[in-house]
């Protein structure tokens, strides 16, 4: 399995990294949406994840939602965001942008592996 | 970290714990022991764990006594712990149950509630896939930690909670905002009832039901309480019931009555032709 991790926090996204490093993933980071894009535009195939940051300089999370979602290129690729903004409309908007899945931090390890399971990425398997 | 706990109180409280709830603790779950009742200590005053063992051994039993055995049989959970037996239940149980009961009413147990993930996931797989039963399901939700099955009767989950295998639409369409908390709706709550019990006693009162869960709970009873406790689910059960157990756990030598039934990647039991 392949994540890109897009968050401006070096922090979060290292503590998201190892974890999914542990499990065998292969993970490629972004400090910000306009960045993730020269990434993913550097990568011979797209990764079956991108964790995506709300909030961050640049590019936020879900102008990058909008833009990936607008790629045909990127369709199959599913998209969680992973953020501070808790409410509900921002969860309606984001989940009708094309967003798979939606998790609010602060939050644990399980929490994050059990949502990955909901898209069908284990990571026990 | 809690200082470990003197030997002698150690085997005293295992004694208190098994003749109060039947529940079972050796020395390998020591650390378990340390970690729960340390909010019990918080919440009375009590400076120690050697103190609280002091408490403990008085008597007549009061709300100290309670909060110990709620505090070591409170187990963590989430919504959709472990996923496949919920699929089993949508894919194979609630159809095959469905056209048998026809309008019938649909009785479920979960037998040990805990704070509700599990009947309030329960709920969301009825009204999702069947509208119509779930208008006439019952989920009976049983445990002997008062506190939690208030929270069960509640629906008011932490933002944590939450975000712990609960998917993000079913989450907008079956919970309220409630300042930082999240809160069941009315058409998932109005089909859950709760009620304290200690399976480890005898009970009264329980219709026979279709669907039982008692999963990751009788790996804490020892063998006789285990085959005490499932005969008398089993025989609480419907005739074409199911019962659902633990992933990891088995009902081979416990109840010779229930045959497990193949069903995906869950582990579940039915009742004996």
């Amino acid at each position: 399995m392949h994540a890109l991790i897009v968050d401006d926090s070096r922090a979060i996204r290292s503590v998201i990294a190892r974890m999914l490093r542990q499990a065998g993933w292969t993970v490629s980071e972004a400090g910000h949406g306009q960045e993730a894009l020269e990434v993913l535009a550097s990568l011979d195939d797209a990764p079956d994840i991108a964790l995506v940051d709300w909030n961050m300089p640049v590019m936020d999370g879900y102008a990058l939602l909008q833009a990936l979602r607008s790629n045909p290129g990127y369709e199959q690729m599913q998209i969680m965001m992973v953020t501070t903004e808790t409410e509900i409309e921002r969860m309606q908007q984001a989940l009708a942008a094309g967003a798979n899945e939606y998790l609010m931090k602060p939050f644990t390890q399980e929490a994050l592996a059990e949502k990955l399971g909901i898209l069908g990425l284990d990571l026990a398997a | 970290m809690a200082p470990a706990l003197d030997p002698q109180d150690f085997n005293w409280l295992c004694t208190f714990l098994r003749t109060e709830s039947a529940l079972v603790i050796d020395e390998s779950k020591e650390y378990l022991v340390t970690t729960r009742l340390h909010p019990v200590l918080k919440e009375f005053g009590i400076a120690t764990l050697t103190d609280l063992i002091g408490r403990l051994r008085q008597r007549p039993l009061g709300k100290v006594h309670q909060r110990v055995i709620e505090a070591m049989t409170t187990n963590e959970t989430s919504f959709f712990r472990d996923v496949h037996p919920f699929d089993t239940l949508r894919d194979e149980i609630l159809p095959e149950l469905a056209r048998k009961r026809g309008a019938a009413p649909l009785n479920i147990w979960c037998a040990a509630a805990s704070t509700g993930q599990e009947p309030y996931t329960i709920a969301m797989v009825l009204r999702e896939k069947f509208p119509d039963v779930a208008a006439r399901t019952k989920i009976l939700c049983t445990d002997i930690n008062q506190t939690v099955l208030e929270r069960t009767k509640n629906g008011i989950y932490s933002q944590l909670e939450v975000n712990r295998g609960l998917p993000a639409p079913l989450l907008l369409k079956y919970f309220d905002r409630k300042g930082s908390e999240w809160q069941v709706k009315p058409e998932l709550s109005r089909m859950i009832e709760t009620r304290i019990l200690n399976l480890a006693a005898p009970w009264v009162g329980i219709p026979p039901m279709d669907i039982v869960f008692i999963r990751n709970v009788l790996i804490y009873f020892d063998v006789e309480t285990r085959r005490s406790i499932v005969g008398r689910i089993r025989k609480n059960m419907a005739m074409d019931g199911f019962l659902f157990v633990g992933g990891a756990e088995t009902l081979l030598n416990i109840d010779n009555d229930l045959t497990r039934a193949t069903a995906g990647r869950s582990t579940l039991y039915r009742r004996a032709a």
